[in-house]
């Protein structure tokens, strides 16, 4: 951030703004501003963080009133300085509205930057710039950053070398885009350098590159060009001829543009026929002089052929519309001249041209090719064998004879003791019997009744306490949400950090070595903060009620598990080592 | 297709299509005795027609060889028979249930095999989804229906294909499939018919009590269900039968083209005719079938 890290104003700090306030000076920096009274008993000295402080109000200048500046705190208080000008009130404002900004990133910024500055690594200030910004659009990941990174544990560049994905993805958003053409048309006469004329009017660029520097320098080349273009726009179709018989190189402006003429054919002709489009000559409207309005605004018969054409409004306006939308083909910014600009415009049609040849020859071939006609070819056969979806009712019967032989195995546990004709008997004695009795009543007995409402009372309170109102609510969902965070934290650590440790493993580098080792200096940072975890895992699960608590621990337990198996892991692997530690251990010099 | 207009009509306004399992075979050994559970049935039905004037109950016997319509309240043809001891509900559907079970005699032929045999329960959902669709048709103005499955008789393993069709059509119709276990197994069909339709499935406890237990659980409408707290099974058995033997698995092969259940790996698949590949390692499993477990909620 550029500027000043400090401000110091002299300034008269006021309770309201009627208060005729205490002389002082102002000094504010970065963290916080400090009022000092010229008087030091009077006891308004002031110290205030930038971080309580919300937003911030002055006086305008021009009005009558004096330079004041009103700062507003958390708390709903206001500190008001007023300055001896306006132009120390800029200062200020300035100054508070630059630190109220950088404030309002997250608290952590600076610590990241610092973190994310590493001697021993070649970032360019680009990929800084990237981290910095992931690590703020994204506080997951912050979190993660600050405990391990922060915390010692992790190195950066381990860091992210776990996440090239992330990193990679956003230097090719960042590919420069070429700023295209304006879409307003050049309807002013004065001549843009941004090569757009020469886009426009392939005959002006011509022209351009014929007779400048030979015949004229740029300055009457285009002196000449407004000339021709204010007498296009008269209505005196005379005086342009005139003049145009005068001047040879006017009239090369007032000519018809015959590039453009030979451009509209060529396209014509890359038409594809095999599209069953017609397209021929008539359609080449851009130089039928009856079609659209004339720029002059009259219509006048077409009795005067010469090779003066009058260009319509609609020509213009299309021509202007291609290429707009064609975009640049040349890096504007990288000409200095017009001349380099034409040439260099030049040069890319020429490239163009060649490309465009292939692709006429590949279409002529393929021409033949496709337009076939339907009714004498023979039929396709296709090298794929018909799905053949049998008749359901196929299925179903060959089914029934399945059923005869189906499940002896079943597991009914009653068996039908009497003959179908017993069965049904036995049923419609049953319904006679209704018939002629009549309903019981009561229905019900009361007390089974009574046993009936409890029994089902009983039970939906006994389903709702254990699956809860939501079937789709998920166990997590039912812990109190400070556990949920905690367990959701605990559990991105523990993925982060085993990450990283079966990533070292097998240790065949010194550095990855040094990852684990007791005997250097640092810490066994991967196992420490591995087995730091259980502790807190714990803690977490005794703070919990008694309801919640085994839930939570059936939650833990993969956790644990993964855990117990890294340690378990790096024990082994330890042992191993020391077993061997007569021999040079593998890769390890 | 949705009943959403209903609610124009009346919110609480309902059709019940209740399928009654008149498997004979079941009925004999079952401890509730057919008329005991024709009693508690009945005056469910009466209570149901008393809640509301508008609604509306319709009655489909699930036999052992057919299914048919028993009892329809809307129509008019209900002549009152009998000597007027009950009412003209009652006994025109013992009527007409008497005259389904000498049908019902007359068509089958076999006797069953050692086990207890199933009802076609796919046919009589078929009809009551098939009444169903009449009903909605009829005009922005009609009950909201449901289907209330009273079902004794275990599953049949040959009908779960026409029994998932019917329980997706019911899904999709959005008419919920309420259904009362009264054997002694447990029935993974209508407990999956009603998970997958929203409604509501109990096998009660106590079986002389069945009166009370259709009135707490199954009477309510479907409007009102939302403010009551109905029993939820804790869990569902999803299994499924295979294709091939018709038994009750929950691992099998699936094909990948018309996702058919298997129990052991074929060749080629019997519905649709596609060949599995060959497994392009030495183990038995061909690359073109998955394994698929179904578990069942704990």
């Amino acid at each position: 951030m550029s500027g000043a890290a400090q401000v110091t104003k002299r300034a008269k700090y006021k309770i309201s703004v009627k208060d005729p306030g205490t002389t002082g000076a102002l000094r504010m920096n970065d963290q916080k501003l400090m009022f000092m009274p010229d008087n030091r008993n009077s006891g308004a000295k002031l110290v205030v963080e930038f971080k309580s402080i919300q937003g911030h109000k002055y006086t305008k200048e021009g009005s009558n009133k004096p330079p004041l500046i009103n700062l507003a705190n958390a708390q709903g208080g206001s500190y008001i300085f007023e300055f001896d000008s306006y132009s120390d009130l800029h200062v200020c404002r300035d100054f508070v509205s630059k630190v109220l900004e950088k404030s309002k990133e997250t608290p952590n910024a600076a610590l990241e930057k610092s973190a994310v500055k590493l001697p021993d690594e070649q970032l360019s200030e680009e990929e800084m710039q990237l981290r910095i910004k992931l690590l703020q659009e994204n506080s997951e990941l912050q979190k993660l950053h600050r405990q391990f990174v922060g915390g010692n544990i992790l190195t950066e560049a381990e860091f992210w070398a776990a996440r090239k994905k992330l990193l990679d993805r956003d230097p090719s958003k960042k590919s420069k885009q070429r700023v295209g053409f304006k879409s307003a048309m050049i309807s002013d006469i004065r001549p843009a350098t941004d090569g757009r004329i020469f886009a426009e009017k392939p005959a002006v660029h011509r022209a351009f590159l014929n007779f400048v520097p030979n015949k004229m320098t740029e300055m009457e080349f285009w002196t000449k060009y407004c000339r021709a273009e204010y007498l296009s726009r008269t209505k005196n179709y005379h005086a342009v001829v005139a003049e145009a018989a005068e001047d040879e190189e006017l009239a090369v402006f007032l000519k018809e543009d015959d590039i453009l003429a030979n451009e509209v054919r060529k396209k014509i002709r890359r038409v594809d026929p095999t599209l069953d489009m017609e397209a021929d000559e008539g359609d080449d409207y851009t130089h039928l002089p009856d079609h659209g309005i004339f720029r002059d605004g009259t219509k006048e018969s077409n009795e005067l052929q010469s090779e003066h054409y009058r260009r319509t409004l609609l020509q213009d306006l299309n021509r202007h519309a291609a290429v707009v939308l064609e975009g640049r083909t040349i890096d504007v910014e990288r000409e200095d001249s017009t001349r380099a600009l034409a040439e260099a415009l030049a040069r890319s049609k020429r490239g163009n041209e060649g490309a465009d040849n292939n692709a006429n020859e590949e279409r002529l071939d393929r021409t033949p090719r496709v337009a076939e006609i339907e009714d004498l070819q023979a039929p396709h056969c296709l090298p794929l064998a018909p799905l053949s979806i049998k008749d359901a009712r196929e299925y179903f019967d060959s089914q029934q004879a399945n059923t005869l032989k189906a499940s002896r195995d079943s597991q009914a546990s009653m068996k039908c003791s009497l003959s179908r004709q017993e069965a049904y008997g036995s049923v419609r004695d049953a319904i006679s019997e209704i018939k002629d009795m009549g309903l019981s009543d009561p229905i019900v007995n009361p007390e089974v009744a009574l046993k009936v409402y409890s029994g089902l009372t009983h039970n939906i309170s006994s389903i709702k306490y254990h699956l809860g109102k939501n079937p789709r609510e998920t166990v997590l969902d039912r812990l109190p949400s400070a556990t949920k965070e905690k367990l959701l934290y605990h559990w991105m650590s523990i993925q982060e950090l085993l990450k990283h440790f079966w990533s070292s493993y097998p240790i065949t580098t010194p550095y990855l070595y040094s990852k684990f080792t007791f005997d250097d200096v640092q810490v066994n940072r991967l196992k420490d903060a591995l087995s730091n975890i259980y502790p807190q895992l714990e803690e977490m699960k005794e703070s919990l009620p008694a309801d919640l608590r085994h839930q939570v621990s059936l939650l833990v337990r993969p956790m644990q598990q993964a855990l117990d198996a890294a340690i378990q892991h790096y024990d082994a692997d330890l042992q191993k080592r020391s077993a061997k530690s007569g021999e040079k251990p593998n890769g390890y010099v | 297709m949705a009943s959403a207009p209903s609610k124009l009509y009346s919110d609480d306004v309902s059709l019940v299509v209740v399928l009654l399992d008149t498997n004979p075979f079941f009925w004999s050994s079952s401890s509730l005795s057919f008329s005991q559970f024709l009693t508690h049935v009945l005056a469910f039905l009466n209570a149901i027609l008393t809640l509301n004037q508008l609604n509306q109950v319709v009655v489909i016997a699930t036999g052992y060889n057919s299914c048919d319509y028993v009892y329809d309240s809307s129509s008019t043809g209900n002549q009152s028979v009998g000597n007027g001891r009950m009412p003209s509900l009652c006994a025109t559907l013992l009527q007409n249930l008497e005259e389904f079970m000498n049908k019902d005699e007359q068509l089958g032929k076999q006797e069953p095999e050692g086990r207890i045999a199933c009802s076609l329960l796919s046919g009589s959902l078929s009809m009551a989804l098939c009444y169903i669709q009449r009903v909605f048709r009829s005009g922005l103005l009609h009950p909201q229906p449901r289907i209330l499955c009273l079902q004794g008789s275990p599953d049949g393993p040959e009908q779960y294909v026409a029994i998932m069709n019917a329980i997706f059509s019911a899904q999709r119709s959005m008419v919920p499939i309420d259904s009362c276990y009264l054997g002694a197994q447990n029935s993974a069909f209508l407990q999956q018919a009603s998970y997958i339709t929203g409604g509501v499935h109990h096998k009660p406890q106590q079986l002389d009590g069945l009166f009370q237990y259709l009135l707490t659980i199954f009477g309510t409408d479907l409007h009102s269900r939302n403010f009551l707290q109905l029993p939820k099974p804790v869990g569902v058995d999803f299994r499924a039968s295979c294709f091939c033997h018709k038994n009750t698995i929950d691992m099998g092969y699936i094909c990948s083209v018309c996702l058919s259940i298997y129990c052991k790996h074929l060749k080629k698949c019997s519905t649709c005719g596609s060949v599995f590949g060959q497994a392009q390692t030495q183990s038995d499993e061909p690359s073109a079938t998955n394994r698929k477990r179904k578990t069942t909620d704990a």
